[in-house]
């Protein structure tokens, strides 16, 4: 394998990594402050990508849709937050399993309703369009190495708000101990709601950019929610530091192990038995890496503090 | 779980055609058919369940028939649930045929039990390899195609093109493992590098970089559906240059408005196109068009086929007189909109597969027919049944 190759392939699972972070950062939030699993995270990434699509189709206009995807699943998500998970936080996680896939099915019916069964067309704004020459002679286009400073730069931001800003305390705080904040004054509903918004929207935004390079479908948010459940879990649960370290983790590891692994095989069977048994594996990969881990730190990486 | 019923025997408003001529005289002797329809309705890929439906209804409503009653369930795509509609649909709802399932793992989970309890079945698309072989069965008939044809179609496309280098992909799994055989039967040349992808999968990026560094002069990719879409796309934004070629599954009327632009000028096989010429071939085109609105996919062609070759049995024979309504089913008495159609002796077509390039008319991509891959075509595992 060439060196050329090799670097691309690292791109590559980069700029899985820092996607499935923008999933994963709502959903271990969620999971940390409010202590609930949401597994309707992955139709917010749908609504994303479905108001992307039909503002850009509408306006022509990629960033517009951007801030249409953020706009469309932070509102999204306030209101299933208010309207259904408030009433969920004090239930068992068998009662918020049911109630958030129940969320799935009529997020995804109710997609199906209004967009049709046929997927959206939405693609690549003509000034990101095709490859770029990086140095070493990797070619790469230009949209995913836009995704990776995106997500990139998402990150930093929320490490920063985390760290730095109120409202970060208040979900630090939060997490750390849910009556003692409310006890202090804090309005703890605003600050859920809030919370919820927020990873409802990074789950949209990733929801359009992945949308742009993929398909805009029913149903596009599940095989993604799923990833996204393994990194939080890998990460250790709450944690953004975590989310990131996993996601990137996951991200390489899937993209690499696709890779490498048939190879690999390929140098003591034939061709066809190897691609079908190294892919085979390599789909395994990740929740080996996952086995691994919690065999490990039974808490994932970064989750010591609860 | 959604259920719906419609009984197509009503509301019937003739399109007065040469087509349903015929179809009105025949009307006297038809015998009575209750049909059970299981296809995918809801969840990734309804968009090939509701064209079947769409097709078949229009076929019936074409007729003016009384004489087909239809139960429609939608199977989610899930082997499981699939299998419970069939065993509802013959024991309560009493049906004398199947029909309906888009996919091969569906069909492998249904149509053997089915065939076994003295049903009929006639598959509107899947047709894995294990159904034309040694498990063929005297009460099944596939009126699409074996899962192998297109791709066959596809390779004997590339040798004639004069590529000598493909590279080949396809999902990990029995219909992915099925395109990639087929390729590999009419391809001539050699292969520059073979991948399994996952099922489902959505990010090509690692596959893109490998097809990059291979030196291949040409790519085949079965990818149905979303996937499809997915590799397109980022296939279009790699900027590698290699010319593609690809059943038609992954340039069906339903996605090619989502692929846009980057699935111009590609070459896809098909047993079917909408500007095949013949005059059930138009009559359908234009009676879907002005029934839903939109242009037909293979699809709905397929749906369609399979509701008039029901209804050329039906006035042949009553289907409670199993060996007679099996011998006009076999006859296939119907104006195909494929044109020249006939059953093998494993109830397989027999037909011309056809390359058609995607092309833009107007605002709308479609496809259009630049020449025969393969004529009079039939799959290679008819030998092995003995019916």
């Amino acid at each position: 394998m060439t060196f050329v190759l090799f670097a691309e392939q690292m791109l590559n699972g980069l700029q899985l990594g820092v996607m499935l972070f923008l999933m994963a950062s709502g959903l271990t939030l969620v999971f940390g402050v409010m202590g609930l699993i949401n597994l309707a995270h992955g139709s917010l990434y749908m609504v994303g990508a479905f108001a992307a699509a039909g503002v850009a189709a509408a306006t022509g206009s990629f960033l517009l849709a951007l801030v249409a995807a953020l706009a469309a699943a932070a509102a999204a998500g306030a209101i299933v937050e208010i309207l259904v998970i408030r009433r969920l936080y004090a239930r068992n996680h068998l009662d918020q399993v049911l109630a958030t896939f129940a969320l799935i099915l009529i997020f995804s019916e109710g997609t199906r309703w209004i967009f049709g069964s046929f997927p959206l067309y939405l693609n690549v704004p003509a000034y990101l369009a095709g490859p770029v020459t990086l140095p070493g002679g990797i070619q790469y286009p230009l949209y995913r190495l836009t995704l990776i400073g995106i997500g990139l730069t998402i990150a930093g931001g929320l490490y920063l708000m985390i760290a730095r800003t109120r409202l970060g305390i208040q979900i630090r705080a939060g997490e750390a101990d849910r009556e003692m904040i409310a006890a202090l004054g804090i309005d703890i509903s605003k600050l859920y709601t809030i919370v919820f918004a927020l990873g409802a929207a990074l789950a949209g935004l990733a929801g359009a950019l992945v949308g742009t390079i993929q398909s805009v479908q029913v149903g596009m948010g599940e095989p993604v929610l799923i990833l996204a459940f393994v990194v939080i879990v890998i990460g250790g649960i709450g944690s953004i530091k975590g989310a990131l370290v996993g996601a990137l983790l996951v991200g390489l590891t899937d993209t690499l192990g696709g890779v490498l692994l048939p190879r690999a095989f390929a140098t003591f069977m034939d061709n066809s038995a190897a691609s079908s048994t190294g892919s085979a594996l390599a789909s395994m990969l990740i929740y080996l890496l996952m086995a691994a881990v919690l065999f490990l730190r039974p808490k994932g990486l970064f989750g010591g503090a609860t | 779980m959604k259920f719906k019923r419609i009984a197509a025997a009503a509301s019937a408003i003739a399109l007065g055609t040469a087509a349903l001529g015929t179809a009105a005289m025949a009307e006297a002797h038809m015998s009575d058919v209750k049909v059970g329809m299981i296809t995918t309705l809801s969840g990734g890929g309804a968009g090939l369940g509701i064209d079947v439906r769409d097709g078949f209804l229009l076929a019936v409503k074409l007729a003016d028939t009384k004489h087909v009653e239809l139960v429609i369930e939608d199977d989610q795509r899930k082997p499981d649930i699939a299998v419970q509609l069939a065993d509802k649909l013959i024991q309560s709802e009493k049906v004398d045929v199947l029909t309906g399932i888009i996919w091969s793992n569906l069909a492998m989970a249904v149509v053997p039990s089915a065939t076994a309890q003295g049903k009929f079945y006639l598959s509107p698309n899947a047709g894995p390899s294990a159904l034309a072989g040694k498990g063929c069965h005297e009460n099944y008939f596939n009126v699409a195609w074996q899962n192998d044809n297109l791709h066959e179609a596809a390779g004997a496309y590339a040798s004639s093109a004069g590529y000598t280098k493909s590279f080949i992909l396809a999902p990990n799994y029995p219909a992915g493992h099925d395109a990639l055989t087929g390729y590999k039967r009419q391809y001539t040349g050699e292969l520059a590098g073979e991948l399994l992808t996952q099922l489902g999968q959505n990010d090509y990026a690692a596959e893109l970089a490998q097809i990059r560094a291979s030196g291949a002069d040409s790519v085949f990719f079965f990818l149905p559906g979303g996937m499809g879409i997915s590799f397109l796309k980022q296939y279009a934004d790699s900027g590698i240059d290699l010319p593609v070629v690809g059943p038609a599954f992954s340039f069906d009327q339903g996605i090619l408005q989502a692929v846009g632009e980057a699935a111009l000028g590609v070459v896809n096989t098909s047993q079917w196109n909408k500007d095949i010429d013949n005059a059930a071939n138009k009559t359908f085109v234009e009676a879907f068009q002005a029934e839903y609105g939109r242009l037909p996919s293979l699809y709905a062609s397929q749906g369609y086929d399979t509701a008039n070759l029901l209804i050329s049995a039906i006035s042949k024979a009553d289907v409670h007189d199993p060996d007679a309504f099996r011998a006009a089913l076999k006859e296939a008495d119907f104006d195909s909109v494929r044109g020249d159609f006939a059953f093998g002796s494993n109830h397989h077509p027999i037909q011309d597969i056809y390359v058609r390039e995607v092309v833009k008319e107007g605002d709308v991509y479609t496809n259009k027919i630049i020449g025969v891959a393969l004529e009079d075509h039939q799959d290679v595992y008819v030998a092995d049944c003995k019916m």
